[in-house]
């Protein structure tokens, strides 16, 4: 029997930008996939016109600073910003929308910032929420899943829907409110929770179709921190401060405040959880510092959805907490051995 | 002595009181959601500065080193007093709009600043044209920021001109493109921040340009 006999220094395989990215890429698919079956194709749509924009937007700029344009165009930095702003973004949202969202995300929150690396903010919150304080009527019609509608849009009607060469009252009867939005609204109107949840939109837990998505997300999660591509500080103090806030209010009212499991499950907190507040340039960098930093926006997600303006909140609740990471990161900083 | 041209470049373009010495920027960024708005509150600015610079000039022999600001600042306060009050009687719908940043003009920075800085130093004459200059940049600046704000944000140019001009007026309203749907973040408070950024940099972009020209591109040292 013979062995190799490899001589130091063992260096591992390099673990580049391009290749973190790219997992990133993989670890989206499942739950992408899971969500193109229940509200159609026009997610694909979303998916690569915002790639188109930010892409151009990233050339166009990266040109203007003089910088070569090849190398950090095809680090796919720009494609999972991207991919997941597409993800924020209510099916079927017009082109120009998608283009002044990336263009916000590409110039203003990264590389006006000094670029990749540099930016406070993470790039596609920013750009979302732009558009949400912008544009409410448009970035707050989403359409009903397939399961419940019975029908969605071909990939041929989406693209002429987000172009705008369709009339957009056809498939009017096709929105509707998200579930959380309908929780927050009923319990605006004092209907009790567990009547308001009787609609049709709901499903098990959360709503039909996004409780299946969210947990798809999940597994792509896993899969994340399986390969080592995030650490597991900022989604498991994240997921346990929905959780836990959540249970409370459920244990002290459950008529008003809905089930842990219904606020896991709905909207954006897995996909937050994981593959957002996970950003690896805007999130808090020592370990102590990223429990801090998923438990603020764990909580935060929650009072915004219960006592704030808006149904949902991931994207503030990052950027409120961006803003806090150098705050955190100064007073975590682990203690250097040897020293007191 | 300084001698009126530069007086009044310094107060126009070189040292504008927005764009360069970036005083008075509470007002500036409130108010300036539309061009009527900005254009109120800057001949406000202006008939305050032009007043106060005078009066502060004519008892420059006066008042002792020591009590000086206490001094200015009941001055200035005293003529937003009677500009608040005249506007209520002559323009009460504008002033209902820019409501508290009127009074808030005695704390603009840029008038006890110009008092400080020029007036009190120097004869009526040319401390008047400093306060009217001055005034006037921070009345462009404003009307420029408004109507960025405005075409962006509504759509339109010189909305509600009735509010200043009177009836009359409303034929000055300009409605670019009827369909637009309106872009509420540059009439937010972020579109404040954007717009006079934009601003600022088209200016040194202007004043930087004459240099660039002369000299050839690879003169620039690295990472100017």
């Amino acid at each position: 029997m013979t062995s190799v006999i490899v001589s130091s220094p063992y260096v591992a395989p390099g673990n580049s930008l391009k290749r973190l990215m790219l997992q990133v890429l993989v670890a989206l698919l499942p739950g992408t996939i899971a969500y193109v079956w229940f509200f159609g194709p026009g997610l694909i749509v979303n998916i690569v016109l915002a790639i188109i924009f930010a892409l151009a937007f990233e050339a166009g700029i990266l040109k203007l600073r003089a910088k070569p344009v090849m190398p950090l165009l095809t680090d796919f930095s720009a494609v999972v910003a991207a991919w997941l702003f597409a993800l924020c973004l209510p099916m079927h949202a017009p082109w120009w929308l998608v283009a002044l969202g990336m263009g916000f995300a590409m110039v203003a929150g990264k590389h006006l910032y000094g670029g990749l690396g540099f930016n406070p903010f993470n790039p596609a919150m920013v750009g979302y929420v732009v558009l949400l304080i912008s544009f409410p009527r448009e970035m707050t019609t989403w359409y009903l899943p397939a399961a419940v509608s019975g029908e969605t849009l071909s990939l041929a009607e989406s693209i002429a829907y987000s172009f705008g060469s369709v009339d957009i009252g056809q498939w009017d009867a096709l929105s509707s409110a998200t579930p959380l939005d309908q929780v927050k609204t009923g319990v605006g109107q004092n209907i009790p929770l567990d009547e308001n949840r009787q609609a049709p939109l709901f499903g098990n837990f959360g709503g039909v179709g996004w409780e299946w998505i969210a947990l798809w997300w999940f597994v792509g999660g896993v899969y994340l921190l399986i390969t080592k591509t995030i650490r597991w500080h900022i989604p498991l103090s994240l997921l346990s401060a929905v959780m836990l806030l959540s249970l409370i209010f459920y244990l002290i009212d459950p008529s008003i405040y809905a089930s842990p499991l219904f606020h896991l499950l709905s909207g954006a907190v897995v996909i937050g959880a994981f593959f957002i507040a996970t950003d690896p340039v805007s999130a808090a960098t020592t370990d102590r510092g990223r429990i801090y930093y998923g438990l603020m926006i764990g909580s935060l997600i929650y009072i915004i959805r219960v006592w704030g303006g808006y149904p949902d909140g991931i994207a503030f609740a990052v950027l409120l907490a961006n803003m806090c990471v150098p705050l955190i990161d100064y007073y975590t900083q682990p203690r250097v051995y040897g020293e007191k | 002595m300084t001698d009126n041209a530069e007086i009044t470049r310094n107060g126009l373009w070189g040292n504008n009181v927005a764009l360069v010495q970036l005083l008075g920027l509470c007002p500036l960024l409130a108010v300036t959601s539309t061009v009527v708005n900005g254009i109120g509150l800057g001949i406000a600015t202006l008939i305050t500065l032009v007043l106060s610079n005078t009066i502060v000039s004519l008892i420059r022999g006066f008042v002792r080193k020591e009590v000086r600001l206490p001094v200015f600042v009941l001055i200035i306060a005293s003529l937003v007093t009677i500009i608040e009050l005249a506007m209520k009687a002559m323009f009460y719908d504008l002033y209902l709009v820019l409501g508290i940043f009127i009074p808030l003009i005695v704390t603009n920075c840029a008038i006890i600043g110009r008092a400080e800085g020029f007036a009190s130093r120097n004869p009526v004459g040319p401390a008047a044209l400093d306060g009217l200059m001055m005034g006037l940049g921070f009345l462009v600046v404003l009307a420029l920021l408004g109507g960025l704000r405005e075409v962006i944000g509504f759509g339109t140019l010189f909305a509600n001109a009735e509010l200043m001009f009177g009836e009359g007026a409303q034929v000055l309203t300009i409605t670019l493109n009827p369909d637009y749907g309106g872009f509420l973040l540059a009439i937010l408070p972020p579109g404040a921040f954007f717009g006079l950024a934009l601003l600022i940099v088209a200016k040194n972009w202007l004043d930087l340009r004459p240099v660039q020209r002369a000299e050839p591109v690879s003169a620039v040292p690295e990472g100017l």
